[in-house]
């Protein structure tokens, strides 16, 4: 633990800090463009320069200087003060001076920085460099004469991403950043460059000319695209989301986003049920709520309701149905839409218990039918590190590019019950092993035999619990917390053949195993659910309604509105309340805070943000695994749910970059 | 410098090289250019492979030699690292060529010592046979390239022709260097200055005249 002095001041820093963390410390603010604090330090900008004693009398770049004990530093001497006028007029030199129409003006570091430590003018009237603009894909826009060479997106994507595609060529002035071939970025976090690019160099391809920083509203909200419950600001303008950016969140996703996530926003304006419909001969029609909720009634549904959720719903939209089935006598609730059956009866065995911030620091995994890149991006760069660290990685299921150096075990789940002694021994040996059983093993039954590892392993001792179950649906683990789950999963609700079937934003479920029922449609995009429904309730999307969400780890996190709903659709619960009156049943609230309230009495552990305690020791498991994945159930990372397939973004991205298209010549 | 760009990848680029291997011969050198670092860190004789590499192109095409992106892909291949690492490396060295070059890789230096002691004159000798900066003649015979100093003042004006520098340069001088050249002869690199052999002073020791013969104390004399 040295103590330096910073502007006179002491402290005590930790042992490893650098001068420009001493200085953080300290309270002072330190100028940097190619520092940052998840990245590799590359000392290349020099604007983090400062004034240290004992060393060489000039300034020194803070960013790669251990502090040591005893250092006196300074950020306010005129030699500092000198120096980084210096260094920005040098950035200045060959950067562009068209602010007005770049996109990055408002949230720029070289705007904001420029204005606070540059001198104000300039002394340099030659020519500017100018360099071609590189093509990068359908997400990032670049503008590369902005570039300042901060290479913060190489670093990312080499050590992040773990995809070695952007580079820096040639040297000097003449260095250009670039991807190989001007092939665009293709991988799942490509667009956190554009966040990193602390200059409008790269910028959102999809979000250009829309909007300036400072015209947005800003709402904190929780992404739902995957379940991993990324932190994520919403920023939107009168009706429209415009864009969603992430939040720093250390335990979730850091301060990366998933593409998808940033993206799909674009979706949220097209496509969208704004009115309720009633099918007719066959045929859809433009109706009233009032005709709606008649001939929902008129079905008589009485205890032979059922309702199934979709991926996307928030707890309070799902207790909100549990309650009005409660009310009319039925529990026939089930999420798991494409019939995937699986013991729901002990939540911390299909609980990402070791948690994403600790998953880092395993030394054995075992994924079990994952595709981590597909399901979990933001895992993805979790084991990442861990691998990075040294642990080994084993993966049973078809073969898919890890950006880590991981075993393939082949496709047969039976691998499980005879695994090879490198994996036993690594197990055995490991410290923190972790086990992970994705959706493709557990749908096939393969959670059991994962227990039984599990003990065998002993994955659960004192300060670690390794055994993890990944969903990709963000409404899974609150639906399972609501204790909305059949034994038989979909073919219980088929075989009681309700009169009614609620799809509450369910678009993946075989519509045709339910001939007999009534199908009510309450979501918020005209996809695969309305297609297939009688009745449609127009309903509000996850940036339309407060709501609280649970992530794999068993984190509740709650979520705010940012824009109202299009049209006739209304708030999910409000529905439900309203099909309530209807049905002539009381379920106990008349306002979302009653609401709340009554969900917290139903499920306490929802009532707290944070960690919830799922209780209880993993089940014994056993038995053997048997059948082969043929294939993961994300089949297109992109088009995995009805706001990214109505987003023109994302199935232009589907079709370039998984599809291989080839439609770069059309945005050029 | 400023002009350097990579060779657009076409078809027939990818069927000229796409099947670029190592000669037994070079594949040799390259296995114990890795050789020479730790398991592991074979990706830091990424710089020894892309000139065995560029030397091996050079003999196919009896030029010089280049690099085009498909052995920078194989090169990425033997070593186990990303190809944009490798495109790094090559294109900030400007001793790997991105283009392809002549017979001849002619580059005259025009820093400030040679452009005193007459690279003007160098440049004009190259010039006179239709030489380009930046291009290959049409016979495939020369590409010129001007470059900054290559540390031979002392022996200023200098070019530097594929592996060869030659120094002490007039026009004349130049002129017999590449007709020599041109006839397939082998002419003596160094200077081109009769009776001197390296960068000794013309004419002569000026200074430290006794240690010409003996090693001399001149510690009494300061």
């Amino acid at each position: 633990m040295p103590t330096v002095k910073v502007d006179g001041q002491e402290i005590e820093v930790p042992a490893g800090a650098t001068v420009l963390q001493a200085c953080e410390l300290a309270g002072k603010e330190i100028p940097r463009f190619c520092y940052h604090e998840r990245l590799s330090i590359a000392g290349n900008c020099r604007m983090c320069l400062v004034e240290v004693k004992p060393g060489p009398p000039k300034p020194q770049a803070s960013c790669a200087l251990p502090a040591t004990e005893g250092q006196e530093i300074r950020t306010d001497s005129e030699m500092v003060k000198k120096a980084r006028e210096g260094v920005m007029e040098f950035l200045l030199i060959n950067h562009p001076l068209d602010c007005p129409i770049c996109d990055q003006g408002g949230e720029c570091d070289l705007q904001d920085q420029s204005m606070a430590y540059g001198r104000g003018a300039t002394r340099y009237d030659e020519n500017k460099r100018a360099v071609t603009e590189k093509y990068m894909g359908p997400l990032i826009k670049t503008t590369m004469t902005r570039c300042i060479h901060c290479t913060r997106c190489v670093r990312f994507s080499e050590e992040i991403a773990g995809v070695d595609e952007i580079g820096a060529l040639y040297r000097g002035e003449n260095m250009q950043i670039t991807t190989y071939l001007e092939h665009a970025a293709k991988h799942e976090l490509s667009a956190n460059v554009i966040d990193l690019c602390p200059v409008g160099a790269l910028t959102s391809r999809p979000y250009a000319y829309e909007a300036r920083p400072w015209e947005l509203k800003k709402t904190l909200g929780i992404d739902v695209m995957d379940a991993m419950g990324a932190n994520i600001r919403i920023d939107s303008r009168g009706r429209e989301v415009l864009r969603a950016l992430p939040r720093v969140n250390d335990d979730v996703n850091e301060e990366w986003l998933s593409d998808k996530s940033r993206y799909a926003v674009d979706g949220l304006t097209r496509r969208r049920l704004d009115k309720v419909w009633i099918r007719k001969r066959g045929k859809l029609e433009a109706a009233t709520w009032d005709e709606a909720f008649k001939k929902i009634k008129a079905a008589k549904p009485g205890k032979d309701i059922a309702a199934v959720y979709g991926d996307l719903l928030d707890c309070e939209t799902m207790f909100a149905a549990k309650a009005l089935l409660g009310a009319m006598g039925s529990t026939l609730i089930e999420g798991r839409q494409t019939g995937m059956t699986y013991d729901t009866s002990n939540l911390a065995a299909v609980n990402f218990n070791t948690t994403l911030s600790e998953i880092e620091n395993a030394d054995a995994v075992l994924i079990v039918g994952s595709q981590i890149r597909h399901e979990a991006p933001l895992l993805n760069v979790r084991l990442r590190k861990a691998a990075k660290r040294g642990a080994k990685v084993f993966i049973v299921g078809p073969e898919w590019e890890t950006t880590y150096p991981a075993t393939f075990l082949g496709n047969d789940l039976a691998v499980l019950n005879s695994l090879s002694s490198d994996v036993t021994d690594a197990f055995s040996k490991a410290e923190r092993p972790a086990i992970i059983v994705g959706g493709a093993a557990l749908g096939r039954g393969a959670l059991g035999k994962a227990l039984a590892l599990a003990k065998e392993w002993n994955v659960v001792k004192d300060g670690w619990n390794g055994f993890n179950s990944l969903h990709f649906s963000a409404s899974r683990m609150g639906g399972l917390m609501l204790g909305l789950a059949q034994k038989g999963g979909m073919a219980d609700l088929a075989a009681a053949k309700p009169k009614v079937l609620l799809a509450l934003g369910a678009d993946e479920v075989d519509f045709t195993k339910f001939p007999d029922a009534l199908k009510v449609f309450i979501g918020h995009h005209g996809d695969k659910g309305a297609h297939a429904a009688d009745i449609i309730l127009p309903a509000a999307a996850y940036t339309e309604k407060a709501g609280t969400y649970v992530n794999i780890e068993g984190r509740v996190q709650r979520s705010e509105k940012a824009v109202f709903a299009p049209g006739d659709a209304r708030e999910d619960w409000t529905i439900l309340r309203a099909l309530a009156d209807a049905l002539g049943v009381t379920v106990g609230f008349d306002s979302f805070d009653q609401l709340r309230a009554a969900m917290f009495a139903d499920t306490p552990a929802l009532a707290n943000e944070g960690l919830a305690d799922l209780g209880g020791e993993l089940p014994a498991g056993g038995g053997d695994a048997s059948g082969v994945i043929e294939a993961y159930p994300v089949a297109d990372f992109y088009l995995t749910n009805a706001i990214c397939r109505a987003s023109p973004t994302m199935q232009r991205c589907s079709a370039e970059l998984l599809h291989g298209e080839d439609l770069a010549e059309a945005a050029e | 410098m400023a002009d350097r760009y990579i060779e657009p990848v076409t078809a027939e680029l990818r069927e000229r090289w796409g099947a670029f291997a190592f000669t037994p011969a070079w594949d040799k050198k390259a296995k114990a250019a890795i050789a020479r670092y730790p398991d592991g860190r074979q990706k830091s004789a990424v710089m020894a492979l892309l000139d065995f590499a560029q030397r091996q192109v050079g003999e196919e095409t009896n030029t010089q030699g280049w690099l085009p992106i498909p052995v920078m892909e194989y090169v990425a291949g033997y070593l186990d690292m990303p190809v944009i690492r490798v495109v790094e490396v090559a294109t900030f060295y400007t001793m790997y060529n991105l283009v392809p070059v002549g017979r001849f890789h002619v580059q005259v230096c025009g820093t400030t010592p040679c452009w005193l002691r007459g690279s003007d004159e160098v440049m004009e000798t190259c010039k006179k046979r239709g030489m380009k900066k930046g291009h290959t003649t049409e016979d495939g015979l020369w590409t010129l390239t001007e470059v900054e100093c290559m540390g031979n003042c002392a022996s200023a004006p200098m070019v530097q022709i594929n592996d060869d520098n030659f120094e002490d340069l007039t026009g004349e001088r130049l002129d017999a260097v590449l007709d020599a050249l041109a006839e397939g002869k082998s002419p003596k690199a160094g200077t081109q200055e009769p009776g001197r052999h390296t960068v000794e002073p013309v004419g002569g020791p000026t200074t430290l005249t006794e240690m010409v013969d003996a090693n001399h104390d001149y510690r009494g004399e300061w």
